[in-house]
């Protein structure tokens, strides 16, 4: 195939992504500057971010048969590279300027890991084919490896690190063999080719495979038991990419193979989607309770919210791909925010990071405005009006009702009231004064540093989608998936 | 224009409390005080200068005293609409008034952070106006949910310390579990409604009165029904779902309970008789005789619990669990005197409860228990406050020439009509609460003294705001024409939809 200067527009995103990775490579080969990483990293993901606007007039176009760039692309991209730029901020807060206050070891690497992971995770967004989706998935996937295992002279770090490398490699395993038996039988890695002309079991099997080695991913019940910890010994900042950036990756592309590839349309697929939003709804939510660890607490509600996600999935009406993008931007708005709040208060590194509850006792007398923030970010977590979640919530009701999944929508209200009890608790404990509390202080003028001042614009934005949501809906409205 | 104003002012004035913290102690005090008399003025005016022959009825359609509507969420058919009748404009002036009142009695109470406590004040406040004036029903849930969450601080944050294993935090986690899941079961209710209008008209709106026309299917509306009934039933509180009550009562600080006892559990009987019985007229006509078994059930429960507590203000709210079974027969009755009873009932509840919660704080103040074991023979040691507490006590149990007498009496002779069976037995509930309201005053008032020293007085502040209400209260049982008038309209129009069905259930 002919590529052509309008592929090239299309592809730009992706480009300038794994170009400034490159950047950063050579300018830490030539001379070690902590600042100069940052700066090169953010100048460009925000490149990047520009280039949107014109990859939008090239879309929709296939660039190669692997990747296919539609507006569905390129929201998703977007979510990404804000989400990419924001944990970056939050790390060279959380790392600290000097190395006596702040991380001991080499801090550059860092960008350039989690750089090459959001390109993996644009790859991921934009593929329409198997090898696509396992190049962009493992693209995504190693350097999460080096990322949560960062601080490796810490224990909890590197055995999180080792744990998750095993499991996801486990789960790239399944992946692959569900995608050679797809292949074997229909002869094609294109996903809308995939079962087009007869559904035989084998197809089936490949596709319930490839759900596993997804799911392995999504951290969706039964195959979430690496998530809690994982999420607890990766440094705070890697962690909120964990939560953000690479589960936005994996849903998108779950998203596309199911609503392009025919072997999917089958009832079956639709009742084992339906068990397992079910068991995540409530084992994630049960076990939430049991927490008192803010990292594990956050991984456990995750594990619920894509429960939540896959509802509209499963309703995939017009309505639920709308759902879909409204809950994910909510989430990702969300998660930045909480565990933003996380790095900054264990800002700068230090041996253990500020997780534990009792870190947060009080905090509303020691950090009022990361207080109001974590409180935001609860209630939007919790789905209360006024807040970006509230609006992802009713979105997702609003599809379940329409396709009338009942027994999902009993789930949800379940799932969400016993959310809101672990929610509350953190949210109270916030404002608890003790006597001789445990000192935990974030550094002070915080406010002006650039991870604060991202932390009061995400919380800005998830009151102003809560108030206000329709300048998003009618965003949503129009990343549609090509060729559906 | 005025409408989104009433909203407005209690969530500005909130933030204003907030942010002016900083400065002085006592200036969020004054703006609180502002907001809510600003609020309470408004709401007056509109009593005084409205014309509340206005209402939504189904023979003439939907008419409004005053409405506003703007676009807000256009994907889904969802705006701002607000609309003032004779029935909301009472419930606002009440809230403004205890509003005024709950300013007043935290005025000592609470003495840190004191801006952060008026800014949760203000939001329930405005929050409950926004309830009241709701009519897109996605609109009236946001309001609906959003109220809890500064209910929930509230409780949380200024509460009494209680017993172990039963502290503040679990009390509002308590309440805010129960509201928030049965809210949810209402939200998926609505959304029902909505989308069976939208299969049947191809128009995805969430506006009262298109809603109003819908064609609900046999069945699909005895189930939508339930689902707004159940977040109702536990807000109201209707029996088996009461169970937050009495703890977060207990636990709230003295405006806590005001506001719940005084305005939000009329939020529930003022979201039956606004939508769950004009949009589901059939279905509500047959589940009329549950609902109101499930009243009765409430009024003796409600009185025998009551009865037997030793804390004073968890005797008040298994009270209010009584009285407002009354409220509930009143609705289900489809009778238009019933309808207007319970109309008066809940004016006068919320006056004598709120009234008898601020006279248990000042003495919470004085006492710094609220254990009736523990007092005996204060009627010596006090002036005022023990025959103020006497007159509410008598009000509760319905004496002739408070508004409670009223209210009940319209209730019980207007469903006797419908009904016999429900009200002969009901009037014994009655008999029952003349019983635990004397045992208050007698186990409190009475009895052996538990020392000589005599209590620091009623000050002004103290003593015009329980007299205010005693007034109030006396002026609605001698002349309770000018509440009646005003909500006459609405009630009409609730008595036809639900009269209609019960009439076409009988044959």
């Amino acid at each position: 195939m002919q590529l052509t200067l309008s592929h090239f527009v299309a592809l730009l995103p992706l480009l300038v992504v794994g170009a400034t990775a490159i950047a950063v490579m050579l300018g830490i080969a030539w001379r070690r500057c902590h600042q100069l990483s940052f700066i090169i990293s953010t100048v460009g993901l925000n490149l990047a971010l520009l280039s949107i606007i014109p990859a939008l007039n090239a879309a929709p176009t296939a660039v190669t048969p692997l990747l296919q760039v539609d507006n569905f692309s390129l929201f998703y991209t977007a979510l990404i590279l804000v989400s990419t730029l924001a944990c970056l901020t939050l790390t060279h807060a959380y790392m600290g300027k000097t190395e006596q206050a702040g991380f001991p070891g080499n801090r550059e690497e860092l960008y350039l890991l989690m750089l090459l992971s959001a390109t993996g995770g644009i790859v991921l967004v934009s593929t329409q084919h198997l090898a696509g989706l396992f190049i962009g998935l493992e693209l995504m996937s190693v350097p999460l490896y080096g990322m949560v295992g960062y601080a490796f002279f810490n224990r909890h770090s590197l055995e999180a690190a080792i744990k998750y490398m095993v499991l996801s490699a486990t789960g790239s395993a399944f992946l692959l063999f569900g995608m050679a038996l797809l292949y074997g039988e229909t002869g094609s890695l294109v996903f809308s080719v995939i079962g087009q002309n007869a559904v035989t079991d084998l197809t089936r099997m490949g596709i319930g495979l490839m759900l596993v080695g997804l799911a392995f991913k999504l951290s969706l019940v039964p195959f979430h038991l690496w998530t809690p910890d994982v999420y607890q010994g990766a440094p705070a900042p890697v962690g909120a990419f964990l939560a953000t950036a690479s589960k936005v990756g994996v849903f998108a592309v779950l998203v596309r193979l199911l609503e392009l590839s025919p072997a999917t349309a089958e009832g079956w697929l639709n009742t084992l989607l339906t068990l397992i939003a079910i068991a995540s709804i409530l084992v994630g939510n049960l076990l939430a309770l049991l927490q008192n660890n803010l990292k594990r607490l956050l991984s456990y509600s995750s594990i619920a919210h894509f429960g939540y996600l896959l509802v509209a999935l499963i309703a995939s009406n017009g309505m639920g791909m709308e759902a879909i993008s409204v809950y994910l931007t909510a989430y990702v708005l969300t998660s930045l925010g909480a565990f933003g709040v996380v790095t900054l208060v264990s800002t700068p590194f230090k041996e253990r990071d500020a997780d534990a509850l009792y870190d947060y006792r009080g905090l509303f007398w020691r950090r009022p405005y990361l207080t109001a923030v974590l409180t935001v970010m609860m209630l939007s977590l919790a789905g209360i009006p006024l807040t970006a979640g509230f609006i992802g919530k009713f979105y997702i009701l609003a599809t379940g009702v329409d396709a009338k999944l009942w027994w999902l929508m009993g789930a949800m209200v379940l799932g969400s009231a016993i959310g809101v009890f672990y929610y509350l608790r953190v949210m109270i404990t916030l404002f608890l004064r003790e006597p001789g509390m445990h000192h935990h202080d974030a550094p002070t003028g915080w406010g002006q540093q650039a991870g604060g001042i991202m932390l009061m614009l995400v919380a800005a934005l998830t009151l102003i989608l809560g108030l206000y949501p329709q300048p998003l809906l009618d965003l949503v409205q129009h990343t549609g998936l090509a060729g559906l | 224009m005025i409408l989104p104003w009433l909203i407005l002012i209690p969530f500005v004035g909130g933030l204003l409390c907030w942010f002016t913290e900083r400065f002085d102690k006592n200036l969020p005090r004054w703006i609180a005080l502002i907001s809510v008399s600003l609020l309470l003025l408004l709401s007056l005016w509109l009593w005084a200068t409205g014309n509340y022959q206005l209402a939504p009825t189904p023979s003439t359609g939907i008419a409004w005293t005053l409405e506003f509507k703007q676009p807000w969420i256009e994907r889904f058919g969802i705006s701002v609409h607000l609309a003032l009748d004779g029935l909301s404009m009472l419930m606002i002036v009440l809230t403004g008034l205890l509003g005024v009142l709950s300013v007043f009695c935290s005025w000592k109470e609470i003495q840190h952070r004191v801006g952060f406590f008026h800014l949760n004040l203000l939001w329930i406040l405005g929050g409950v106006v926004g309830v009241f004036l709701a009519i897109d029903l996605f609109l009236f849930f946001f309001f609906w949910e959003m109220m809890l969450v500064p209910m929930y601080f509230l409780i949380a944050l200024w509460g009494h310390s209680g017993s172990a294993g039963n502290s503040r935090i679990s009390a509002a986690t308590k309440f805010f579990i129960f509201t928030q899941a049965s809210g949810l079961i209402m939200l998926l209710s609505i959304l029902g409604l909505v989308f069976v209008n939208y299969q049947a008209t191809g128009v995805l709106t969430f506006d009262y009165a298109t809603l109003l026309k819908a064609k609900l299917p046999e069945g699909v509306d005895y189930v939508l029904m339930l689902g707004f009934f159940v977040a109702f039933a536990v807000k109201m509180p209707v029996v088996p779902v009461h169970s937050w009550l009495p703890d977060a009562h207990t636990q709230a600080p003295t405006a806590g309970s005001v506001d719940l006892a005084g305005i939000l559990l009329k939020t529930a009987a003022y979201g039956l008789m606004r939508f769950a019985i004009p949009l589901f007229p059939e279905a509500s006509a047959e589940f009329a005789p549950i609902a109101m078994t499930l009243a009765l059930i409430g009024v003796f429960y409600g009185a025998f619990v009551a009865f037997a507590q030793t804390d004073m203000k968890r005797l008040i709210a298994y009270s209010s669990v009584s009285h407002m079974g009354f409220v509930l027969i009143g609705i289900y009755s489809g009778n238009i005197q019933a309808l207007q009873g319970a109309v008066v009932l809940m004016v006068a509840h919320g006056l004598s409860a709120s009234a008898l919660f601020i006279l248990s704080g000042q003495l919470y103040e004085r006492l710094h228990t609220r254990d009736m074991r523990e007092m005996g023979g204060l009627w010596a040691r006090l002036p005022w406050l023990p025959a103020i507490s006497l007159f509410f006590a008598a009000a509760s149990l319905g004496l002739p020439g408070t508004g409670n007498f009223v209210g009940e009496f319209l209730v019980l002779m207007g469903t006797f009509a419908t009904a016999p069976w429900v009200i002969v037995i009901g009037t014994f509930g009655l008999v029952v609460g003349s019983v635990y309201s004397l045992i208050m005053i007698h186990r409190a008032y009475f009895g052996p003294a538990r020392s000589e020293e005599p209590l620091p007085g009623l000050n002004c502040r103290e003593l015009s705001m329980v007299l205010l209400l005693a007034v109030l209260l006396i002026l609605l049982g001698v002349y309770p024409q000018p509440v009646l008038d005003a909500s006459a309209a609405t009630m009409n129009g609730v008595q036809q939809w639900l009269g209609i069905a019960l009439n076409q259930l009988v044959r």
